[in-house]
């Protein structure tokens, strides 16, 4: 509770410093709006539904295109962790594709996709899929060999071996690249989201756009505000009771 | 194709005490290519292990001992010789023949429970409520019934170890190999220990082989103790221990016998490093 007050007075003291900046005039309102302002949008924008409208565009293509990159980065990884052939090919081609920064696929996306959807969710896909894969054959190439060594011992074997004891030791290292996925899957898609008109839904990458082509900065504080707090509410849903688990299981130290 | 109907194996009968293992070793040898070049770990080893007999193999670092006891457990293969339990040759590792590593192999994923179960998980015929009662029997033979919902991190090294005795001994193997397990523990941890692996022994009923490089250890726990030299690693003497049991670590007795051994032991291991003159 008191840790939640301090929060709490943290982020008053920041609001009230920017209602003493806008009520200084040191710029015009046009460039910095009163918080007031930026409530009032955000009010309207949720009654009128182009909020929530674009949130829920956003949040599909981000979940759709996460989901496919996971499902297809975890079992690439195991292969990449299991034989040569596949890290020299599938491991090396993650490991360049990774340090690409995914942005720079949706020039690509747009001229194979066209302005659809199909376009953002081969944008957010790539963003994902090389860091769970990079993730979970760092993963299992760290498992120490004597869990698998036990494991042989009690009849443990194949596919059994595979998911009852390798994956599972190899699951901090998952979720840490589970995480960085997520980080680049969200950047890539507001960057495509913001570059690009996709005609099939507007998203709050278009919203941030739609902001500044016509000069209302309510809006784009306002818009920005809420992917903020759409990155924190899925790392606080999402990632941190995973993180906590493994915290409390394998002992890590614990914030 | 026609199905079998599947027997089911109750708690009881899967907590029945069955006939050990007899081991029987012909003529192992086992190289190794380091950075140094080959090294024979392993030259022309032969051994007898009785049923529910206690062996202890003793020796320097390098004498191949921990290699013999991952041969027998199936871990790894020998370049020539053969390895037999209960007359038919070693194949793979088994739940038959199952291992206590010297380091906890315990899985932090799960929590003490968790892992007691693993093994019995992977035995058919038992029922989840029936492969519950047996971990929770063999927690309470370790001492640790108040931990079962522990995680592995928040236990000491000895109740680490007590765990991974309890779970090389849940799937009710006819055979304990010990590789050094309690070489990481303070004197009082391993002094109780030694007291509850013969009472365990005796109330299970195993055939145990037991890797330490520690005489008094070896003298107080084995029927029979076995005396390898390094390079190659070659079984040189054997002692048996006809004291009674249990054996207390500080009897004077026992220290009558580490002291032969260890006598032993030393005119087969040649320093490690000579110092020319």
């Amino acid at each position: 509770m008191k840790r939640f007050l301090l929060a709490a007075l943290f982020f008053a003291v920041l609001l009230l410093i920017w209602e003493a900046l806008f009520r200084a005039k040191i710029w015009s309102p046009v460039l910095l709006p009163s918080p007031r302002q930026v409530a009032v949008y955000l009010k309207d924008a949720t009654v009128d539904g182009t909020l929530v409208k674009a949130t829920i565009v956003t949040m599909r293509r981000l979940i759709i295109g996460y989901i496919i990159g996971l499902l297809a980065g975890l079992p690439l990884g195991l292969l990449t962790a299991r034989w040569r052939v596949c890290q020299d090919t599938i491991g090396t081609l993650a490991l360049g594709l990774q340090t690409l920064p995914s942005v720079c696929w949706v020039p690509l996306a747009l001229l194979w996709f066209g302005q659809t959807e199909a376009a953002m969710l081969f944008v957010v896909v790539m963003g994902t899929l090389w860091s769970v894969v990079i993730a979970t054959e760092t993963g299992v190439r760290n498992v120490p060999p004597i869990y698998r060594r036990a494991a042989l011992t009690m009849g443990s074997r194949r596919m059994h071996m595979w998911f009852k004891v390798i994956l599972p030791a190899a699951l901090p290292f998952i979720v840490s690249g589970m995480k960085q996925g997520w980080a680049f899957a969200w950047r890539s898609l507001m960057a495509a989201e913001i570059f690009v008109t996709i005609l099939t839904g507007f998203g709050l990458g278009q919203l941030l756009h739609y902001g500044r082509e016509l000069s209302a900065m309510e809006q784009v504080i306002g818009i920005m505000i809420i992917i903020v707090v759409i990155g924190l509410l899925a790392d606080k849903i999402f990632f941190s009771p995973f993180e906590k688990f493994l915290h409390r299981r394998w002992g890590t130290s614990q914030a | 194709m026609q199905r079998l109907p599947r027997q089911r194996t109750s708690a009881a009968e899967e907590l029945e005490v069955i006939a050990p293992s007899k081991l029987a070793i012909e003529n192992v040898s086992k190289n190794f290519k380091g950075a140094s070049g080959a090294v024979l770990a392993l030259d022309q080893v032969s051994l007898n292990v009785a049923e529910g007999e206690f062996v202890c193999l003793v020796g320097a670092s390098g004498c191949g001992k921990t290699t013999l006891l991952n041969i027998i457990a199936g871990l790894e293969k020998p370049d020539s010789g053969t390895v037999q339990a209960d007359g038919k040759p070693i194949t793979g590792p088994g739940r038959e023949r199952l291992v206590m590593f010297q380091e906890p192999a315990l899985f932090p994923w799960l929590n003490v429970f968790g892992n007691v179960l693993f093994g019995l998980k992977l035995k058919p015929n038992l029922t989840n409520k029936d492969r519950q009662d047996v971990a929770k029997y063999y927690l309470e033979l370790v001492g640790l019934s108040r931990f079962e919902r522990a995680n592995i991190h928040e236990l000491s090294g000895g109740m680490k170890q007590r765990v991974s005795l309890a779970r090389a001994l849940a799937p009710n193997p006819r055979m304990l190999l010990m590789d050094e397990p309690f070489a990481a523990l303070d004197a009082l941890t391993r002094e109780q220990l030694y007291g509850d692996l013969q009472r365990i022994w005796k109330a299970r009923n195993k055939t145990i082989v037991f890797v330490t490089h520690n005489v008094r250890e070896a003298a107080c726990l084995g029927d029979r103790v076995i005396v390898f030299s390094p390079r190659p690693g070659r079984i040189r003497e054997e002692f048996a221990v006809d004291l009674p049991r249990p054996r207390d670590i500080n009897s004077v007795d026992l220290a009558v016998h580490a002291t032969e051994i260890t006598k032993a032991l030393k005119g087969y291991s040649q320093p490690e490093v000579a110092i020319a003159e």
